[in-house]
């Protein structure tokens, strides 16, 4: 998978579990967090579709490696090609 | 031929516009099928309906403003005989229809000449610039009542955002209910240890958040106190078998809605942080379901992490209490005559005196108390 196409899947995930963010204006280097407001449900909820598209299970300790969109590309990026 | 009927989805709707149809005449429907959808300030919401059937007529075409009672199609109910309303279609009965439609259906036109109006409304009119003779009156012998004048005043204002269904809400609340609050803060060591190693076992379409423990802890408390799981309707309180919990959902853009859990007491922690998760997504895409928005029983206001301790949360009528959660947060606490850092997290109620008191308040909240203390049992 291209890093293109990660990038592709992971702001479909995004937009998927929160639909009322402005991806326009995304910041691919700041936090969802501070951009959003995201609490710990849309994390999950991040995750989880990730899980879906990706297929491989992300572990908990993992989470802060999937804050912003550059990170969590540069994060999938290396598992896949694991 | 039955009607179906543009439902009311809250006290403080009075109208919705049809955005689109599901169904066709001839297609058969089941108790449940989402048969259109409306858009309200609470967002586009799918209508269920609650017979199972044949539809006959689509009488309102998309993009019209149909006011709630009003017939939006015709239906043959299946075998000619009405189905059973279970509990959720009864609980939306009492919740909105008999709050709302009765009155809603009574409504006369404007009144000729000299408007007939009780004092009070003649008073609010006139604070509010409003002409009575432009005011639909349902009162007793065609009166306009304050009731009406309010209404005729929302009518009248830009198409109601969600910040004024708020505050129209959270005004009644205040000016009808009186509120009695409770606070207490519950050592969250044990549930907060469980979830950890829980989530460490499970993959993550299987994880849990405090959230979900703090539900379902409120859910099964509420098994033993009745009185705070229910509606104050025509001037008394009325229990509610279900157990729907209503989750505060803050939307991105701006407001809150309080969709319910349906049964969350008989799901399962998997189960219900699934269902949380569906109902946090469909609020925030504007995209739930009538009786997600109607159903809930009491509600459960929960700012979660990284922010303030404690929350005095308002009863969203007509519900007759409230359950209020802060973060979980790090702070000294004593355990076995020692004082060591524990996760806690203040936990409040506030209750309809009307119903209930103090007394039984404290007995609910020391039952929730003592479930998060066994995780496990949840």
């Amino acid at each position: 998978m291209k890093r293109d196409e990660i990038r592709t899947a992971v702001l479909e995930a995004l937009l998927e579990i929160a639909p009322d963010v402005d991806a326009s204006a995304l910041d691919p280097a700041h936090a969802f967090r501070d951009q959003f407001d995201f609490d710990s449900m849309d994390y999950l909820n991040f995750v989880t579709a990730l899980h879906r598209r990706f297929g491989f299970d992300i572990p908990e300790h993992d989470y802060p490696e999937l804050s912003s969109l550059e990170s969590s590309v540069g994060y999938l990026e290396a598992h896949l090609s694991a | 031929m039955a009607e179906f009927r543009m439902p009311s989805l809250g006290a403080d709707m009075e109208s919705a516009k049809l955005t689109e149809w599901m169904v066709k005449p001839g297609d058969t429907v089941k108790r449940g099928d989402i048969v259109a959808a409306v858009e309200t300030s609470k967002g586009i919401i799918d209508i269920e309906i609650f017979e199972a059937g044949q539809i006959g007529e689509l009488l309102v075409q998309p993009g019209t403003d149909v006011a709630v009672g009003a017939p939006l199609a015709l239906y043959v109910p299946a075998g000619g005989e009405r189905a059973q309303p279970a509990a959720v279609a009864a609980v939306e009965q009492s919740a909105a229809a008999r709050a709302v439609e009765p009155r809603a259906a009574k409504v006369v036109g404007p009144a000729a000449g000299r408007a007939r109006a009780s004092p009070a409304a003649r008073r609010r009119a006139q604070e509010l610039g409003i002409d009575l003779a432009s005011v639909a009156a349902t009162g007793p012998d065609g009166a306009i009542t304050l009731d009406d004048v309010e209404r005729a005043a929302t009518a009248k204002a830009p198409k109601a955002d969600m910040r004024s269904v708020i505050g129209r809400a959270m005004s009644r609340s205040k000016r009808e209910i009186p509120h009695y609050y409770l606070a207490t803060t519950i050592d969250m060591s044990t549930s907060m240890a469980w979830l950890e190693h829980w989530n460490r076992e499970h993959a993550v379409t299987e994880r849990l958040l405090p959230g979900a423990l703090l539900l379902k802890a409120v859910a099964r408390a509420l098994e033993k106190s009745p009185e705070l799981n229910g509606f104050w309707l025509d001037g008394r309180f009325e229990a509610s078998r279900e157990i729907n919990v209503g989750v505060a959902i803050r939307l991105r853009t701006g407001g809150l809605i309080a969709p319910g859990l349906a049964a969350a007491n008989e799901r399962t922690l998997p189960e219900l942080m699934r269902q949380l998760q569906g109902l946090v997504q469909r609020a925030r895409a504007g995209r739930l379901k009538q009786s997600e928005i109607t159903n809930a029983t009491i509600t459960v206001s929960s700012l979660g992490e990284g922010g303030v301790e404690t929350v005095y949360p308002i009863i969203y009528p007509p519900q007759v209490a409230i359950v209020g959660f802060g973060g979980v947060v790090n702070r000294p606490w004593v355990a076995a005559g020692k004082i060591a850092a524990a996760p806690v997290v203040t936990a409040t109620l506030a209750g309809d005196h009307r119903v209930t008191d103090g007394h039984r308040g404290s007995q609910f909240l020391t039952d929730l108390e003592r479930r998060l203390q066994q995780p496990e049992q949840l």
